[in-house]
Order: structure tokens, then C-alpha cells, then sequence
């Protein structure tokens, strides 16, 4: 059985600057698989070629064995890959729950017909896609927000909504960066409740996190990044003694 | 729980409708009819415009150029070739879409000013061959147009009709008429943006790589928001040269592509009722600066710049939020 | 057939100078502040209308230029301050709509001063051709590749050598930084749209002589100037100039080969050929997208 996603050998430069150097690891389906480092690790550049943002400059990524090399980022959806932002990406032109339901744009059917006349059957699938656009904003705890304009809402809780429109997607793997970031202690504390509860569900999450106590809390294995190339990699306790990581941590 | 766009929507298209068959009683004369129906053509393809524009964020400078085309070939296939309006209207429209699918695919790649770059560029291009194609268009003097038949039946601006007993001359029904079209493009409209290809659209304004990432394939959304604009814009340019009768190679101008673009932003991007405000603002403008003869020029480029100076979101919304603040601080009050 | 090739390069570098020098100006105003600057057109035809009419009320050729050039800088100055300045938050649409509507102005003042006539300007010194290998070249197109070029220069030097120039592009860099290193970048923004004005109103006045000048050349030639401007890549003055001579040449060389109501579509359909292979132009910056 091959992993969910494979990594191997990935390059990626900028114009001679190299942000991910030969980097390999593979992240097993259900997994919680968290990537730290300090910043300029190239923790974000490595999200963003796994889900397609970025070309890699040399080596493979394999989702579900499959290479990805020549797949844009709506097509990994489709093969079941969803994501969130560092820089939070939430359509400010639209409403809170909207910003979810477009999440669902793959499970729904749409035909410029009977979109056009408005034809009931369009209406029923509206109808059934607010229903669970609903309950995931209810899931992740931002329940009250629905009809917001989402320009109207707290950072905290466009951090939530941005999770629920990547769930809405139903992923089989989701990318989360740096989704404690900006949020306070008993945000913090909720958010880890949050990820183990995604977890629990049977979805595969992959996270960028500087906050090292929920990091630590709640992955199976980690990645540690070090100018872009890998520093160590295991599980929890591994990297807790792993001396490389000490040093690269406490500056030593 | 009711749906907030379900209701605006509602309101909007009664509200619409109310206002569209009430002007009758304001309008004295025919000169009135003649500028109300312009409007609601041209209130129409700004309609359309505003998808491409306020709801999917791509500008197009050369929109003009599609309405032109669509003019052209209502005139051409019904005066030259004896077709009658409405099939060429309907093929008119088919052949605009397959040429903005065409154009629309490379060049919506581009981002910001190169896309308007290469949009007026298109826009350009049309409008330079139907000047130069004499034989056909009959260049810069322009070509006669046939009066609207909808199969058989025909509308003229000099005919005179009934409706339930009332007697109607030619430009008050030709002004009904088009403002049953104006109210089924908003209709159009408002369910195109309410629905999960209007939520794509929206994202690609909102957020391009968010949009990417939950699977909308954003090239072709763009695509298809391009191609439905044109198609808005070739039925109206058809309509509007069945209504005047004559065509010039100004309807696929540079200038009438400014004007278009104007009238989404002056009214307020994003919103179909505030363009369709842009639209009337914009041409009632002239006729009420026409009284300041030379000053007009400069009045209308002042004004232009003022209200987008100080009204960035344009003018319906801006009213919105000042009337929503005030509705607030009222109930504030009484609290 | 030498000749006549060697007669529409001649036409083709002449007008692809002046688009040059427009782009020119709208590269500094873009690089400065992301603008798209549709009245840039308007600056050429101040610098040609000011200079005929002063020249009629019998003020010296000269004389007549420094003031129609102070003049379109001083307008510079204000369509900044006043247009462009209160308006920074807008949307880029909004921005275009603000300077259309600028250039709208514009040209209703320069119709109610000057009239709608066609106005002729003297050429600045013979009007004798000059004939090469069978060519006619007006002696006005020396003075447009001459002046051009000394503004070419002249803004190269402005920009390597000068403390104004090096806080130009400093502010065109990272507008944060440059406030921070004590840059007073809104005056830096003012100076763009000035130094962009002069440009554009010099090359309408050395063109002036060649293409006559009214109320309402500046549309045309202001468009054309965007269009070099794209083809070289927004906000490269290597690209700017470029694509000015380019433009000019193909133009040219349509009018004179293929039909000269179809020189316009050609140049049109350049910038489409260009952008379909280099969507940032010929020599404009490549992005990495940030997320």
C-alpha cells in the first residue's frame, strides 16, 4: 500500500535562490503530518507545490500514486486535495456561508440551462449545499456568521471559515498553513480540538505550524525544514531529542 | 431561513418593474420614448458587462465591439440578405459568442492592465473593419436598418399598436418592449449570480487561488462569463439597430466601449441595479449638460472624475451604505 | 523598391519615436504608482496647442515651448495632486474611469481655449527634404530622433545619477520602504506624473509639425503610447522605447504595404500576437504569484 502523498527529491528555485531543497517524505492517509521550521524554512513554498501553485523545479509528488506534475490546482481537488492560506484567501466580495458553499463547487452539478431559468432541481441542490455549508461553519465554530458579508468578520474567525470552505470540498487531504497564527490562547486551544476532530473523521491533514505546543499535541509525524532542506523527520518524540533540531531551534 | 439574495432579488426585479412601467407617465413625447428605450438597451448589455466586469473582476475595454458586431449583423443578414430579426438575432449572437470564445481563451489570461490592454485592442480591431468593409457595412455613413419583425409582427417606431384597448404609437411600444427585455436581462442575470456558476465567478473576483484550490476551473468560468457578456451585448447591439433604423460604425467605437465601462463603474461594480443606474445617469448627462453648449465637454469630465474621486464604489452603492448607516444610527438611537 | 521600404522605415521610426516618448511617460507614472494613465495623450496635445497658440500671439518659438511644456507640467502636477492622489484606495477600474474622465476634461478646456480647428506648427528649422538614396526625409523628423533621443538619455541619467531620480524608483520599488528611508513619496509621485507630463508634452510638440495638431489628438496618440508601452512590457523603459519604435515601423510599414486603413488594426493586432506569447510583454517583469 503507497502513500498518500509521496515526496521525492523536490526542488524549487527562485532565479538561482533555492527555497526547497531535495526534499522526500510520504504521508500516510489519516495521518496527521505537521512541517516546522523557522521562517524562510521554505515550509510554505512546499505547500504550495504539493497543491499545485507552484511548478517544482526538479523531483516528483504523488498523490494517491499518481504524479501531480501536470496537474493544476482545481484538478487536485478533484483528486481529493483541499487547502488553506497563510495570507488568508476568503472571497471578500461575498457572504460567510457563500465563501462555503463554494467549497462544494465540485459535488455540484451546474448547467448554464437550467441555472438561467432557475429550474427547480437547480434550487433543491442550492437548497441541500447551504443546508451542509451550514452545519461545517456550525463544525468548525463560526455557526453564527452565516449571512455575514465575510469583509465583516473577525480574523479569528475567517481563519475558521477558511478550514470549513476546504472541508466543504470533502478532501481526503487537507493542507492547513499556519492556521494558528494571529489566534490567541483559548483560540489556540480550540483550533486543536478542531484539527483532531477533522483527524477523527478520517481525513488526512497536513499542517505548517509555528505554535510548537499544538504541533506536538497533535501529529503523527513531523517534517522539520531548515533553509529549505530537511533537518529531521519522525515522530513526536523523535524530534523532541533529535539534537539537530535543538540547535536549530535555540539558535545553537 | 430565507435566503438573503433570494430577497434582495425579489425586491429588485418588482422594484424594477415598477419603476419601468410607471415612467410611461412622466414621458411626453416622443423624443422622451426614444431616449427611455435607448436606455433599456442600453441598460441591458451594461447588465451583461457588469458580469464580466463587477462580478468576475476581468475588464473589457472594447465591449463596444461585440454590440457593434451584433448591430452589424442584424442590420446586414435582415437588409441585405431579406432574413427575418429574429434568426438573426439568434445566429448574430451564437457567431459573438464563438468570437469572444475564441479571443476570450488567450487573452483572459492576461492580468490587469494587459487585459485591457488586449481587450480594447479586439474591440479596436472590429470596429476598424466594419469602417473599412464598405460593401458590406457601408463604412463610415453607416446602413439603413429594417424595422423589428418578431415573426411577421412587426415593431416600428412609426406604427401605431393596441395593448389590452389602449392604443399605442410606435415608440411607446417599441419603449415597452424593451423594458420587458431590460427586466428579463436582469432576470437572466440575477439568476446566473445567484447559483453555484455565479459563486465560481464571484471567487475568481474574490479570490483567484482560493477559487483554484476548491476545484473551479477558473480559466473556463472567465471564459464563459466573456462569452455570456458578448452575447448580452450582440442581442442588444441587434435590438438597437432594428430601434434606430441606422447604424454607424459608432456603435462599435472605442468611445461607446468607455461608455459602457463607465456606466458599470459610475453606477457601482458588483451591483446589477447601480449599473443599470450608471446606464441612465450616464445618458441623461449630455442632455441635461447640452443646456451649458460649450461647457458640456468639460462639465461631463469633471463630473465623471468627481463622483469616481469621491464615490469610488460607485454611485448605487454608496447611496446604500450612506442610507443603511443613517437607518442604523437611528435605530441606535432609539434603543 | 530600396527607396520606397527606406521611405515608410523613415515615416515608421518618426512616429515610433513619439509613441516611444508616450510610453515613456506612461512607464514612469506606472512604475510609480500602478496607474494607467489615459490622459497621458492630453500632455501631447497641450505641448502642441500651447506652442501654436502662443507662437500666433507672437511670443518666440522657443520661448513658446519652455512655457507650453511648463504649462502640461504644471497640469501634471495637478491631475496627480487632485485626480489621482484622493482616489489611492480605488480599484484599478476606478483609476482608469478617474483619468478618462481627467483626459475628458482636458480636452473640453482645450476645446473651449483653442476651438476645434486643426492647427499648423512651423517646422523648427527648413522646410527643405532632405532626399537619401531616393527617400524623402522631413527635416522635423531629425529634430523628433534627435530631441528623442536627448530625453532618452536625458532619463537614464535623471534616474542613475540624480537623488530624485534614484527616490523615484526607490518609491516605484516597495512604497513601505522607501517612507520608511525618509522618501516623501507622495511628493515623489507628483514629481513622476510632472517629469511624465514634460515628456509627453515635448514629444507633442516636436511631432506637432509633422501631424498638424487639434483639441483632439491626444486620444489617438495617448492609446498608440499604451500600446507600445504593453508590447515592451509595463514598466520597463528599455520595453517602452522598444516597443514605441517597434510600433512605429509596423505601423508604418502596413500603411505603406498592405492598406493604411487597415495600419491601425495591424498595430492592434501586434499587441495581441505580442501578449499571446509574452502575456507580460517583450521585456516586462516576471511575478512570482504570493499566496
Amino acid at each position: 500500500m503507497s502513500a498518500l502523498i509521496e515526496v521525492k527529491g523536490l526542488d524549487k528555485a527562485f532565479g538561482g535562490v533555492h527555497a526547497v531543497e531535495g526534499v522526500s517524505f510520504a504521508v500516510e492517509a489519516g495521518q496527521v503530518y505537521s512541517v516546522i521550521g523557522p521562517n524562510g524554512a521554505g515550509k510554505t513554498t512546499l505547500f504550495n507545490l504539493i497543491s499545485g501553485i507552484y511548478t517544482p523545479t526538479k523531483g516528483e509528488i504523488r498523490l494517491n500514486g499518481e504524479s501531480t506534475a501536470k496537474l493544476e490546482p482545481n484538478q487536485l481537488a478533484e483528486r481529493g486535495m483541499c487547502r488553506t492560506f497563510q495570507q488568508m484567501q476568503i472571497c471578500m466580495n461575498m457572504t460567510a456561508i457563500e465563501n462555503v458553499m463554494l467549497g462544494r463547487h465540485l459535488k455540484l452539478k451546474s448547467n448554464l440551462f437550467s441555472t438561467l431559468f432557475r429550474l427547480p432541481a437547480l434550487l433543491r441542490d442550492e437548497q441541500s449545499c447551504r443546508q451542509r455549508a451550514a452545519e461545517l461553519m456550525e463544525f468548525v465554530g463560526c455557526g453564527e456568521y452565516l449571512d455575514t458579508e465575510a469583509s465583516a468578520m473577525s480574523y479569528g474567525a475567517l481563519k475558521r471559515l477558511e478550514i470549513a470552505r476546504a472541508l466543504a470540498a470533502e478532501p481526503k487531504v487537507i493542507l492547513l498553513d499556519e492556521p494558528a497564527a494571529g489566534l490567541n490562547g483559548t483560540e489556540t486551544a480550540a483550533l486543536e480540538e478542531l484539527i483532531r476532530k477533522i483527524a477523527d473523521q478520517g481525513t488526512t491533514v497536513m499542517l505548517v505550524e509555528h505554535d510548537m505546543k499544538l504541533v506536538m499535541g497533535i501529529s503523527d509525524r513531523l517534517l522539520v525544514l531548515n533553509y529549505g532542506r530537511v533537518l529531521a523527520e519522525g515522530i513526536p518524540e523523535e524530534i523532541r531529542n533529535n539534537p539537530d533540531v535543538i540547535a536549530a531551534y535555540l539558535g545553537g | 431561513m430565507v435566503n438573503r439574495f433570494m430577497q434582495s432579488r425579489l425586491r429588485d426585479l418588482v422594484f424594477l418593474a415598477i419603476i419601468l412601467f410607471a415612467l410611461p407617465a412622466f414621458l411626453s413625447n416622443p423624443f422622451h420614448y426614444d431616449l427611455a428605450t435607448q436606455m433599456a438597451i442600453i441598460a441591458a448589455t451594461v447588465v451583461g458587462l457588469n458580469l464580466l466586469v463587477g462580478f468576475a473582476g476581468q475588464i473589457s475595454l472594447g465591449h463596444a465591439g461585440f454590440f457593434g458586431l451584433g448591430a452589424y449583423f442584424s442590420g446586414i443578414m435582415t437588409g441585405s440578405y431579406g432574413w427575418s430579426s429574429i434568426p438573426a438575432l439568434l445566429v448574430g449572437a451564437v457567431l459573438v459568442g464563438i468570437i469572444a470564445w475564441i479571443v476570450g481563451r488567450p487573452i483572459l489570461r492576461l492580468k490587469g492592465h494587459y487585459l485591457s490592454m488586449a481587450t480594447l485592442a479586439v474591440g479596436f480591431i472590429i470596429a476598424i473593419i466594419i469602417n473599412n468593409e464598405t460593401w458590406l457595412t457601408g463604412g463610415p455613413d453607416g446602413m439603413p436598418v429594417p424595422s423589428l419583425d418578431i415573426f411577421g409582427w412587426e415593431l416600428s417606431p412609426f406604427g401605431s399598436y393596441s395593448l389590452f384597448g389602449m392604443e399605442l404609437d410606435g415608440n411607446q411600444a417599441w419603449y415597452l418592449f424593451a423594458a420587458l427585455v431590460l427586466l428579463v436581462a436582469v432576470w437572466f442575470a440575477q439568476n446566473l449570480i445567484d447559483s453555484p456558476i455565479g459563486r465560481a465567478l464571484r471567487s475568481v473576483h474574490g479570490s483567484e487561488v482560493a477559487a483554484r484550490v476548491v476545484g473551479v476551473n477558473t480559466a473556463s468560468y472567465k471564459s464563459l462569463v466573456f462569452v455570456i457578456s458578448a452575447i448580452y451585448a450582440s442581442l442588444m447591439g441587434g435590438l438597437y439597430a432594428h430601434f434606430q433604423g441606422f447604424i454607424t460604425p459608432a456603435v462599435a467605437a472605442f468611445d461607446f466601449s468607455i461608455v459602457l465601462i463607465t456606466m458599470v463603474v459610475l453606477g457601482g461594480m458588483g451591483s446589477t441595479m447601480g449599473v443599470i443606474l450608471g446606464a441612465v445617469v450616464l445618458k441623461l448627462l449630455p442632455q441635461v449638460l447640452a443646456d451649458f453648449q460649450e461647457l458640456e465637454t468639460v462639465m461631463f469630465g469633471l463630473i465623471l472624475m468627481l463622483t469616481m474621486i469621491f464615490m469610488p464604489k460607485g454611485l448605487l452603492p454608496t447611496i446604500q451604505m450612506a442610507v443603511s448607516k443613517r437607518m442604523k444610527k437611528k435605530a441606535g438611537g432609539q434603543a | 523598391m530600396f527607396s520606397e521600404f527606406l521611405q515608410y522605415l523613415f515615416t515608421g521610426i518618426t512616429i515610433g519615436a513619439t509613441y516611444a516618448l508616450i510610453a515613456l511617460g506612461f512607464t514612469l507614472i506606472y512604475n510609480a504608482s500602478h496607474v494607467i494613465n489615459f490622459a497621458q495623450g492630453e500632455f501631447l496635445m497641450i505641448g502642441g496647442m500651447a506652442t501654436v497658440s502662443l507662437m500666433a500671439m507672437g511670443v518666440p518659438m522657443l520661448l513658446a515651448i519652455i512655457l507650453a511644456v511648463v504649462l502640461a507640467g504644471v497640469l501634471g502636477i495637478l491631475l496627480q495632486r487632485f485626480a489621482i492622489a484622493p482616489a489611492k484606495q480605488a480599484d484599478v477600474v476606478t483609476l482608469i474611469i478617474i483619468t478618462i474622465g481627467a483626459s475628458i476634461f482636458i480636452r473640453g478646456l482645450a476645446q473651449l481655449v483653442w476651438g476645434k480647428e486643426y492647427h499648423v506648427m512651423p517646422n523648427f528649422s527648413s522646410d527643405e527634404p532632405i532626399r537619401i538614396f531616393g527617400a524623402v526625409l522631413n527635416s522635423q523628423s531629425l529634430w523628433v530622433l534627435g530631441i528623442g533621443a536627448i530625453l532618452v538619455v536625458g532619463l537614464v541619467l535623471f534616474f542613475t545619477r540624480t537623488l530624485i531620480g534614484k527616490a523615484i524608483l526607490a518609491t516605484s520599488m516597495n512604497k513601505e520602504a522607501a517612507r520608511l528611508v525618509g522618501i516623501r513619496t507622495q511628493l515623489v509621485l507628483m514629481l513622476a506624473f510632472m517629469v511624465s507630463a514634460l515628456l509627453g508634452s515635448v514629444a507633442g510638440v516636436v511631432v506637432a509639425p509633422i501631424t498638424f495638431t487639434s483639441y483632439d489628438i491626444g486620444i489617438m496618440l495617448g492609446l498608440k503610447g499604451f500600446v507600445a508601452a504593453a508590447i515592451g512590457g509595463l514598466g520597463s523603459g528599455v520595453g517602452a522605447v522598444v516597443g514605441g519604435l517597434l510600433l512605429g515601423v509596423v505601423e508604418a510599414m502596413a500603411a505603406g504595404y498592405i492598406s493604411s486603413d487597415y495600419k491601425d488594426a495591424v498595430a492592434f493586432s501586434m499587441i495581441l500576437v505580442v501578449l499571446f506569447f509574452m502575456p507580460r510583454g517583450l521585456f516586462g517583469a516576471k511575478v512570482v504569484e504570493r499566496v
